[in-house]
């Protein structure tokens, strides 16, 4: 049990972590945190790529993973892009 | 140090920018430095996992390049008003990995079993986990961007791109499941036994999950119980999947399961609930996220989802506090008008139509003014025509704010984004109780395709089903102009007085076309 204990523990430490950087947050910036938040969720792309390019693996593995990394992709580049193009719409008239 | 060692400690660092990402965007000072630190975390965590290990590359560089395209393509084409749709939509994508990855790690740790290398409990339930969270992220969104994009669970005919999406979405789920259970029975090795019952179970749930998604309305008798039902049976698999990891098609059998219940969550949710759901939907990417990385046993995915998983709890918070809703009462309760509410006709006997002179003449001379912008403003992309009538009454020395509703529009922050859009600077936007604590020196108060958010029965009346909510209380300021198509009842389903209270008037007009024949009129008085 000692690894999960040990993943556990940085769990619930990071839940802790969000919930402090992320209690003031004014209202305009409601909608780029949640398309920048939820592309660092496409994290899971780490995830895809270990599995995807796992070498002497069966054909369904690679299938599965590779799908995995189409979505996982999609969010990460289209989060941060669309998050980028809204905070420069924010900046602009400043 | 091995090379795993390096590896753990680029994760280690790419954790950490995406801590500093978060706090960064929480100030909008900060906010761009913020997101650059999420995508250097991001690329980090890229690098280390495809350097120092042996690799087939094929899917990768075919999954990253479509991937690439579709996200680019999707991110410099949206409009900002289509923004809701577009955060809807790709909390999904992070939500539909992390059943796939789940399910391709269990397929390698079911060779392992074979192999006699162990199968830990931290990765079987975890495996659960993410098949359950996941699927109802992937599918939840799905029906949320649906519902933003008005063609699911809608009565009216469709467009073209709305059909092809609605049926073509709908048809390949149902598809997608006869084709794993044909594949699952005649393909390769045949079923193992008892195995059957579970596959066409899965084709059974995805078929229907197409069903579900071609309905015309948002509800149906024993939905709530269906609701519960889903959500037994997604735990009730999810335990026996812990017991038997071996057993491939179960699985399969509750992504499905979990999948009928993350339609069934969001469709019942009205419009303006949307940004409760799209917040909520958020945390439960980052969620999906944190139960992938138990299951690859991966440290930086873990901190990531849940630090995602925390920011959307804390914004699906802020949502609900500004509806002073619980949340339980948004997942499965109704808003509508209750046997106490009073009748609409006796409300509006002294309703007042005005017309765009008539309004020139009110905002002449007036000091304070405050803009109200509601969803009204969004769906009519009024947010052009609403800056330009800013900077003409600035010119004519009023000053001019706007003030925000939490909750005004589909998304959390909905008006702010349009608005930025618009040119208006971020000083002018006000927030809900700086704007009351002034509101008697307002002169005008314009509001604009708003009308729950400005209701004061949400004051007044106790027994209102909106009591209590905290409203931006424009009743108080000089005049009130109200621009709105009709006197038609907003979300809540309820009249609002303020109507015809002695100090509001009334423009009917579609947004766009009122503020500009306001703009004119403004210009032809002076």
């Amino acid at each position: 049990m000692g690894t999960f204990v040990a993943a556990f523990t940085v769990f619930v430490l990071a839940v802790f972590i969000g919930f402090e950087v992320i209690s003031k947050v004014p209202s305009t910036l409601h909608t780029p945190l949640m398309s920048g938040s939820n592309a660092i969720s496409g994290i899971t792309i780490v995830g895809a790529l270990i599995l995807a390019g796992q070498p002497d693996t069966p054909r369904i593995v690679h299938l599965l993973a590779g799908v995995a990394v189409v979505f996982a992709t999609i969010n990460v580049v289209g989060g941060y892009l669309v998050t980028h193009r809204m905070l420069g719409m924010f900046r602009r008239k400043r | 140090m091995h090379t795993q060692d390096l590896r753990d400690l680029a994760y280690l660092l790419a954790a950490v920018l995406f801590i500093f990402d978060l706090k960064w965007m929480s100030h909008p000072r900060t906010a761009v430095r913020g997101n650059w630190a999420g995508v250097f975390g991001m690329a980090i965590a890229i690098v280390a996992t495809l350097v120092g290990e042996p690799m087939t590359w094929q899917y990768i560089l075919t999954g990253a390049v479509i991937g690439t395209v579709i996200g680019v393509v999707m991110a410099t084409r949206v409009k900002m008003t289509a923004m809701p749709e577009m955060v809807g939509i790709l909390n999904g994508f992070g939500g539909g990995a992390s059943v796939l990855v789940a399910g391709a790690a269990l397929v390698m740790a079911q060779r392992a079993l074979a192999a006699g290398t162990p199968f830990g409990m931290q990765e079987r339930v975890a495996t659960a986990a993410s098949a359950i969270i996941g699927a109802v992220t992937f599918f939840g969104s799905y029906v949320a961007f649906g519902k933003l994009a008005e063609f699911l669970a809608v009565k009216w005919d469709l467009k073209p791109w709305q059909s092809a999406i609605k049926y073509g979405f709908a048809a390949v789920t149902a598809l997608g499941g006869l084709a794993y259970a044909l594949v699952a029975t005649f393909g390769g090795g045949g079923l193992p036994e008892g195995a059957a019952p579970l596959v066409w179970g899965t084709f059974l749930c995805f078929a229907a999950v197409g069903g579900l998604l071609l309905l015309r309305r948002s509800r149906f008798p024993g939905m709530d119980a269906l609701k519960w039902v889903a959500a037994a049976a997604s735990l009730a698999l999810g335990a026996m999947l812990v017991v038997q990891p071996e057993n491939g098609a179960l699985f399969w059998l509750l992504a499905a399961v979990s999948s009928v219940l993350g339609v069934l969550l969001t469709i019942s949710i009205g419009g303006a609930d949307m940004p409760v759901t799209i917040a909520l939907l958020n945390s439960y990417s980052g969620l999906a996220g944190a139960a992938t990385g138990f299951v690859i046993n991966n440290n930086v995915l873990i901190v990531a989802g849940s630090l995602v998983g925390a920011s959307g709890i804390i914004l699906t918070r802020i949502m609900c506090k500004a509806m002073n809703r619980s949340l339980t009462n948004v997942l499965f309760g109704t808003l509508g008008p209750t046997s106490d509410t009073p009748d609409a006709d006796e409300v509006y006997r002294t309703v007042k139509a005005t017309s765009p002179e008539e309004i020139a003449m009110t905002l002449d001379g007036a000091q304070r003014v405050i803009i109200v912008p509601g969803y009204g403003m969004a769906v009519a992309q009024a947010q052009h025509a609403v800056q330009a009538l800013a900077a003409l009454l600035e010119q004519h020395g009023s000053q001019v704010e706007f003030a925000i509703h939490p909750v005004a529009g589909r998304m959390p922050g909905h008006m702010n984004v349009l608005l930025a859009e618009a040119n208006v600077a971020y000083e002018k936007l006000r927030e809900m109780d700086d704007v009351n604590a002034e509101m008697e020196q307002v002169d005008v108060a314009i509001v604009l395709g708003a009308n729950d958010v400005v209701n004061p029965v949400a004051i007044t009346d106790p027994k209102s089903p909106i009591a209590g909510m905290p409203i931006i209380d424009v009743s108080r300021a000089r005049n009130v102009i109200m621009i709105k198509r009709s006197l038609s009842p907003g979300f809540a389903g309820i009249p609002n007085p303020l109507f015809a209270a002695a100090n509001c008037q009334m423009f009917f007009s579609d947004g766009k076309k009122a503020i500009n024949e306001i703009i004119q009129a403004v210009k032809e008085a002076s």
